[in-house]
């Protein structure tokens, strides 16, 4: 199972490792809204007996390659036409633009912000594997420079070379292997009304995140519900989406995402609701989240370089397009 | 050296009356014309009752703004000489959102709820995009 904007295909890997059929195989569409939904794709294939192991992979030449959204000709169809031309054209804008009317609506602040970018970077400091290894002050964090305000250079995700992969099978397989593994205990999908990708302004509520609709789902399949979740691992390809998801997914009420973080909550050490442990893609990597799952795994594994008491993770996926999440817990 | 061309629309079919209006310099919103619901961005179907046919009205060219950005360098070469420049979110009076630029203000003092009306920039031959100042 792949992302639908991976640069290698299905067919070329397998007839590279010589696989001599390869029984399933497809991908999940939305860039960073993918990951999560790849994995419970893969959990159905396998459920079903359609296949027994599946990889889901994200490969990516994101530091290196250039930057997807500086190559767009000068003519725009389709939905960016009603927002390119007048220059809302990275995706820092298009988050920036929700981040301001968060701010707007439910007081929520640029110290907000920063303690989740801070909290990231303390969990990066541990973790050899981080490209961010030099600590973050409050003051380093406003010295920086804007990059489309109200969001600041360390608001945005890293810029990364990347590939990450992990493998799916049945728990009866499972319990051979040697590393202890973690169970998919649900996932979900969610788009919610009149969703516009990454400039997702024209719906009644657009705080009222695509997560929040794939939150209802999510705790339905899994059985539980926030309290019963020891660690998150929210998608921050920025950072107020991390505030956002945290009310989405009813970790706090709408608008008090903020001030949860700004508490200290996120931090490994002695938070609340331990959040992207491994740096996440503010500090650790960007990878279109797929670091995100793998470190969730780490934590139910019990090798995360910021290990916390831990029997149950969620995961989510990209929370400006259609996303999708998982709970995942410790295998008995 | 010149910057590179802006981004402009390639209309698709349901747009294309929209551009085509802004191109004369007026404001149009698309109406279903079974219920009546406006809705923005244009697209074949009414949301609510799913009917086919829709008409293009004038709008008020009035709005609130609702939220913006102001986008500072590194940006598409295109837009490089315009850094920082602002992007908002207009909540028109009719009740849907819009996309735009926020014209003769400096952008610190952009504020929430903001009063303003509907203006034209003509950024190449036949395409001109609804942009907003202060009313």
């Amino acid at each position: 199972m792949k992302y639908s904007l991976e640069n290698t295909f299905e067919h070329d890997i397998a007839r590279n490792l010589g696989i001599p059929n390869l029984r399933y195989f497809g991908d999940v569409a939305y860039g960073g809204g993918a990951g999560c939904g790849a994995v419970g794709h893969a959990a159905m294939a396998i459920a079903t007996g359609t296949a027994e192991t599946v990889v889901v992979w994200r490969a990516r030449n994101r530091g290196s390659g250039g930057r997807p959204w500086a190559s767009k000709s000068n003519r725009i169809g389709g939905e960016l036409q009603w927002y390119l031309p007048w220059g809302l054209s990275r995706p820092v804008d298009q988050i920036a633009m929700l981040a301001r009317r968060h701010m707007i609506e439910y007081g929520s602040t640029e110290e907000h912000l920063a303690a989740v970018a801070m909290a990231f970077r303390e969990h990066a400091l541990n973790n050899p594997y981080a490209m961010m290894h030099k600590p973050m002050t409050r003051e380093d964090y406003f010295d920086a420079r804007f990059v489309s305000e109200p969001l600041r250079l360390f608001d945005c995700c890293l810029e990364s070379d990347g590939a990450l992969a992990v493998v799916l099978t049945t728990p009866e397989r499972a319990r051979d292997l040697k590393e202890p593994g973690a169970l998919v205990s649900g996932f979900s999908q969610g788009i919610g009304p009149d969703h516009l990708v990454m400039a997702n302004y024209f719906t009644p509520d657009p705080l009222d995140s695509p997560g929040a609709y794939a939150a209802k789902d999510l705790w339905n399949a899994a059985g539980m519900g926030p309290d019963d979740i020891d660690c998150v691992q929210l998608y921050d390809a920025f950072s107020p989406l991390v505030v956002i998801s945290l009310e989405a997914y009813g970790f706090c009420k709408a608008g008090e995402g903020g001030p949860m973080a700004a508490s200290g909550a996120l931090r490994a050490q002695g938070g609340s609701l331990p959040c992207n442990t491994s740096g996440g893609s503010l500090s650790e990597a960007y990878v279109h989240g797929m670091n995100l799952i793998i470190e969730g795994v780490r934590q139910l594994r019990g090798t995360s370089t910021n290990q916390v008491q831990c029997e149950t993770v969620m995961v989510t996926s990209g929370n400006g397009v259609p996303t999708s999440s998982l709970v995942l817990r410790k295998a008995a | 050296m010149s910057s590179p061309p802006r981004p402009v629309p390639d209309p698709d079919v349901a747009g294309a009356l929209f551009w085509e209006a802004a191109a004369r310099h007026e404001l149009v919103l698309q109406k279903c014309a079974s219920c009546g619901t406006i809705r923005h961005p244009p697209r074949p179907m009414c949301p609510v009752c799913n009917s086919m046919e829709s008409i293009f009205e004038q709008a008020s060219g009035r709005g609130r703004i609702w939220s913006w950005v102001v986008a500072h360098a590194p940006v598409l070469p295109s837009f490089a000489d315009k850094v920082p420049y602002n992007v908002v979110v207009v909540e028109l009076e009719e009740g849907v959102r819009m996309i735009g630029n926020l014209l003769d203000i400096e952008n610190d003092a952009i504020a929430e709820g903001m009063e303003v009306v509907v203006d034209f920039e003509d950024v190449e031959q036949g395409v001109s995009l609804p942009v907003w100042r202060p009313a």
